[in-house]
């Protein structure tokens, strides 16, 4: 029964709270930059003008334009709601494991590319071919980490995999370290971070993500953006959550124990989207061409990570 | 005795095809009757596999075949499944060439044989001998030959023929030659007596390797993979999605009838080297088929994709059996089993979708088409749903299946072996890049073919497709949602289909409802109607919110595209350059991708040029080596048909001393 409620209160948490977390990383940029920047809830105010308005679609369009961005959402939503955050008692998370997650995570980016390539314009198929080409190496670097993981704890069930976490069987071992770099690597990447993307940008031929919703307008354009939040509050909500999951209740908690874990949810993921934006701040864009040695990287850190384990662990 | 019948007239549809060749109802009806055949045979091994099991396995010895023995056949278990897994395909594709079947250049030389085509993959599901294993096989080699000739004035038709003729003969040489050493020197051509026989060591490899060579040659694993995106989108392209969806699947089943049924006793170590075979050829087959233009292409490439696959855990069993992780060899056979009918099932939508663009705007080259999906809604969407499904995206079936696949490959290192705890990682790289470029590969395709703007009047003046081939098309695009959203339904079958192989019952509750949980209760578990459920709900969450809080009102405007008002269609991306990140950071040593710009210099009016030119290094290093020499020979062997009388009767002397020679040296 918790488990239903939990479940619930989560499902509609991780999208209630994705827009504050991306307010949050512009603020802190825009004082890091000297300005003054935007309030906090200036996305929840952008998202719901962006609702109010009518939509302008193109007129050689097809209903694939209309359909995908409520399949990107949901299919981004979907996962975020299978990655437990503040109790790993959720009636969702036995559904899918980590390799569903990372499907769901490629069905929304079919749709986003696919949606990109439908209107026929030249900066639509640039950001869909440039979004495949990052993603042809971020989601194999994403599913090595996972393979990592499962050969620790035996698992690749989120809630599993945090449990075995919690009970403290992983020590410091350099084959995590080295997931966890791949995974922050991999993270920047699918979010369209500097130095992969610049999120802020329009109207440059460096765009990706940009490039692809470039033609939605009004709801569709709400869609497509509340869906890149979420996205970056998933991948936030795995990294605190599976390589520091202090703080996240187990099973059959007291409800003290669930508001302690998600207190320390909402203070880690803040604390996660300070350090983006300050990662951001002080670094560069790259090249188009430089992202292949960027994640490349990624994956081969993966890949050590997986086999560090059998060094460290060889009978 | 059905599925005898059932062959007999496919048969006789072969016949009155060729006799009735001038009719033209003729070859409407004979597709009509090879879908009735088809359905048939599947009714059969469905009633085989599911109520079949108490009455024993039907068998039946027909006087005919070599003179110290008779014809064997045999329905198990595993036979039953790929009679089914193989007959649907197939009466969907012969019900798409009711349609279809008149558009292609020279419906005389199709008709005929795709009967034929059916008796030859079906007689070597029912085979109980290496005699009518290897006839049936090589019958099933020789029709689809002529069916990829059946182009016969085209120039690059007759090249890929040839080609496949070449590689069909050298795959069942190698077969013939694995039975031989089978067999033994008693010629034990009986499976039975086969699968009763051990071998010593060295036999034992030689036989694997043969089988990997005869079979994985047929089934396209790199480096044996060069015919295939030749030959497959030769033929007419109900005829390319049969030789791709469904032909690649008898030769699977060779390998494992061979290597999991009569000759079980394979290595690790081979199971290993399955394993590398596989992953390379995912990652190779689906990376050329990013690079191809020609739609066809695309998808004969991306059957080397998925049949790496299939032999990815077809290896992971081996190993895994031969260090008696029964469970686990088991459920990589369920996986590699289940993308069986995943691929036959998805592959030969995308076939027919192909063959639906190809009579639609008479183009199978992705930069003249463009804006299908507005002109051919129903083919656009079922194309869609295959094209999803091949990527392997949830929730539909070929994300099960590759799913199990990788279950299994995480469960690799039990093996505890170094080489295989290397091996297994660097496998899951190879099978995560292969799915990842798979996803990139059918965005391409689709993408150019049926979104965008038409770029040519062709593809502008596309039209919807006769009804019946929209069926074949609808009815595989629903069952890839149905095998995706029920999977334990599936998996129960094809685990009493492996039980017998793999010697070990799984337990229900690992594939059963409500979620799959292959490896143990905690290991991960997946239930796509969950999913599903889930998803809906949520869709219909975002809906009635978005509704309800926003506006529903849609304006149709030009396209903004930043403001530059582009209405040139060739400015959209092509397909060239949505595959250019990709070549130039994979392609540039391996394939060597080579492009070319000609940029004419100021003031002159000729056009400025892009050309792009690509090799494939299996081609260069095995096969123009082989070919040349093949036909040097043949070239010299033909004054062997110009003798005369007194020249034959001398040769036919010296090769009886020869051979009396031979004897005579052997006897002790």
């Amino acid at each position: 029964m918790t488990a239903l409620l939990w479940g619930i209160i989560h499902t509609w948490l991780v999208v209630g709270f994705a827009p504050f977390i991306t307010g949050l990383v512009r603020l802190v940029k825009a004082r890091l930059q000297g300005r003054r920047g935007p309030a906090l809830v200036q996305p929840y105010r952008d998202l719901w003008r962006l609702l109010q308005k009518e939509s302008l679609m193109a007129e050689s369009a097809s209903w694939l334009a209309h359909l995908a961005p409520y399949l990107v959402f949901v299919a981004v939503w979907l996962a975020a709601t299978i990655m437990p955050t503040f109790t790993t008692d959720m009636i969702l998370t036995p559904a899918a494991d980590l390799i569903a997650l990372v499907a769901l995570l490629g069905l929304a980016r079919f749709f986003t590319a696919l949606a990109g390539l439908d209107v026929g314009t030249p900066f639509g198929g640039l950001g869909a071919s440039r979004e495949m080409f990052i993603a042809s190496l971020g989601e194999p670097a994403m599913l090595m980490v996972i393979f990592t993981l499962s050969l620790l704890a035996h698992t690749t069930s989120p809630a599993n995999l945090v449990i075995f976490v919690l009970a403290g069987n992983v020590g410091l071992e350099v084959s995590v370290g080295l997931s966890l770099a791949a995974m922050l690597m991999v993270a920047i990447a699918e979010n369209g971070r500097i130095p992969i993307d610049n999120p802020a940008t329009h109207l440059e031929l460096t765009m990706v993500h940009e490039a692809m919703v470039l033609e939605y307008s009004g709801r569709h354009l709400a869609l497509m953006e509340a869906a890149a939040m979420t996205r970056l509050l998933l991948f936030m909500s795995i990294i605190v959550c599976v390589f520091f999951p202090w703080g996240i209740a187990a099973a059959e908690a007291s409800l003290a124990e669930v508001a302690l874990g998600l207190l320390a949810w909402v203070v880690k993921v803040s604390i996660l989207a300070v350090v983006l934006a300050v990662f951001e701040t002080l670094i560069a864009k790259m090249r188009v061409f430089r992202i292949a040695d960027f994640l490349g990287g990624a994956l081969l850190l993966a890949l050590l990570a997986t086999i560090f384990l059998y060094v460290s662990k060889a009978e | 005795m059905i599925v005898g019948s059932a062959l007999v007239s496919l048969l006789a549809l072969a016949l009155s095809a060729i006799l009735f060749q001038k009719v033209r109802i003729a070859h409407a009806l004979t597709y009509a009757g090879c879908c009735v055949v088809c359905l048939v045979l599947v009714g059969d091994g469905l009633n085989h596999m599911l109520w079949g099991a108490g009455d024993g396995v039907p068998t039946l010895v027909l006087p005919f075949g070599l003179p110290w023995m008779k014809a064997h056949f045999r329905l198990d278990a595993l036979s039953s499944f790929f009679l089914v897994a193989i007959n649907f395909p197939a009466a969907l594709c012969s019900l798409f060439g009711i349609g279809y079947g008149d558009h292609a250049p020279e419906p005389g030389r199709v008709t005929p044989l795709f009967p034929l085509f059916l008796f030859g993959m079906n007689g070597v599901l029912i085979a109980d001998d290496a005699f009518v294993f290897l006839v049936s096989w090589e019958f099933m080699s020789l029709t689809s030959w002529l069916l990829v000739l059946s182009n016969h004035k085209n120039a690059e038709a007759r090249h890929a023929a040839s080609v496949y003729l070449i590689m069909a003969v050298f795959g069942t040489f190698c077969l013939l030659a694995a039975f031989g050493l089978m067999a033994g020197s008693a010629g034990a051509y009986g499976f039975a007596q086969m699968r009763a026989a051990s071998l010593p060591p060295l036999a034992g490899g030689l036989v694997v390797a043969l089988t990997l060579l005869g079979a994985g040659s047929k089934a396209g694993l790199v480096p044996l993979h060069a015919w295939l995106p030749l030959a497959h989108p030769a033929a007419p392209s109900h005829v390319s999605a049969l030789m791709s969806g469904v032909m690649t699947k008898v030769a699977i089943y060779g390998l494992i009838r061979i290597l999991f049924d009569l000759h079980d006793d394979v290595g690790w170590g081979w199971g290993a080297v399955m394993m590398v075979m596989g992953g390379i050829s995912a990652v190779m087959g689906v990376f050329y088929a990013l690079m191809q233009r020609d739609l066809k292409a695309v998808l004969a490439y991306s059957t080397v994709e998925n049949v790496g696959i299939i032999v990815i855990a077809l290896g992971l069993a081996a190993a895994f059996r031969d260090y008696g992780e029964a469970y686990l060899s088991a459920l990589a056979l369920v996986a590699a089993l289940y993308h069986v009918v995943n691929h036959a099932l998805f592959k030969s939508l995308l076939f027919m979708g192909a063959g639906a663009v190809q009579m639609a705007t008479g183009e199978r080259r992705l930069d003249r088409l463009g804006g299908l999906l507005n002109r051919m809604p129903v083919t656009g969407l079922t194309v869609l749903i295959g094209s999803a499904a091949i990527s392997a995206l949830p929730p539909l079936n070929g994300f099960v299946s590759e799913w199990l696949v990788f279950q299994a490959l995480f469960k690799g290192p039990t093996v505890e072996h170094w080489a295989m705890r290397f091996l297994v990682p660097v496998v899951g790289v190879l099978m995560a890049l292969a799915a990842a470029f798979a996803a990139s590969c059918f965005v391409r395709a689709y993408g150019i073919a049926f979104l965008g703007r038409p770029r040519s009047d062709q593809a502008r003046a596309a039209v919807e497709v006769p009804p019946s081939m929209q069926v074949a098309m609808a009815v595989p695009a629903f069952l890839c949602l149905c095998l995706g959203v029920f999977p334990v339904m599936v998996t129960g079958f094809i685990a009493t289909v492996v039980e017998p192989l793999a010697k070990v019952k799984l337990p229900a509750a690992m594939l059963g409802w409500p979620w799959l949980s292959p490896v143990s209760a905690t290991a991960g578990s997946y239930s796509a109607t969950l999913v599903l459920l889930t998803g809906v709900a949520l869709m219909i969450t975002t809906i009635l919110v978005v509704h309800h809080f926003g506006t529903r009102k849609v304006r149709r405007v030009p396209a903004w595209d930043c403001g530059h008002r582009e209405v040139i269609a060739n400015a959209q991306y092509s397909a060239d350059s949505f595959s250019q990140p990709l070549r130039r950071v994979f392609g540039s040593s391996i394939f060597q991708a080579h492009e070319k710009v000609e940029m004419p210099p100021p003031g002159d009016t000729s056009p400025a040029r892009f050309s792009l030119s690509m090799v494939d290094p299996v081609w260069d290093i095995l096969y123009a080596g082989v070919i040349r020499t093949v036909g040097y020979i043949a070239d010299r062997l033909n004054r062997l048909q110009f003798l005369t009388v007194r020249q034959y009767l001398l040769m036919m002397f010296m090769t009886l001393v020869l051979m009396l020679l031979i004897v005579a040296a052997r006897q002790p």
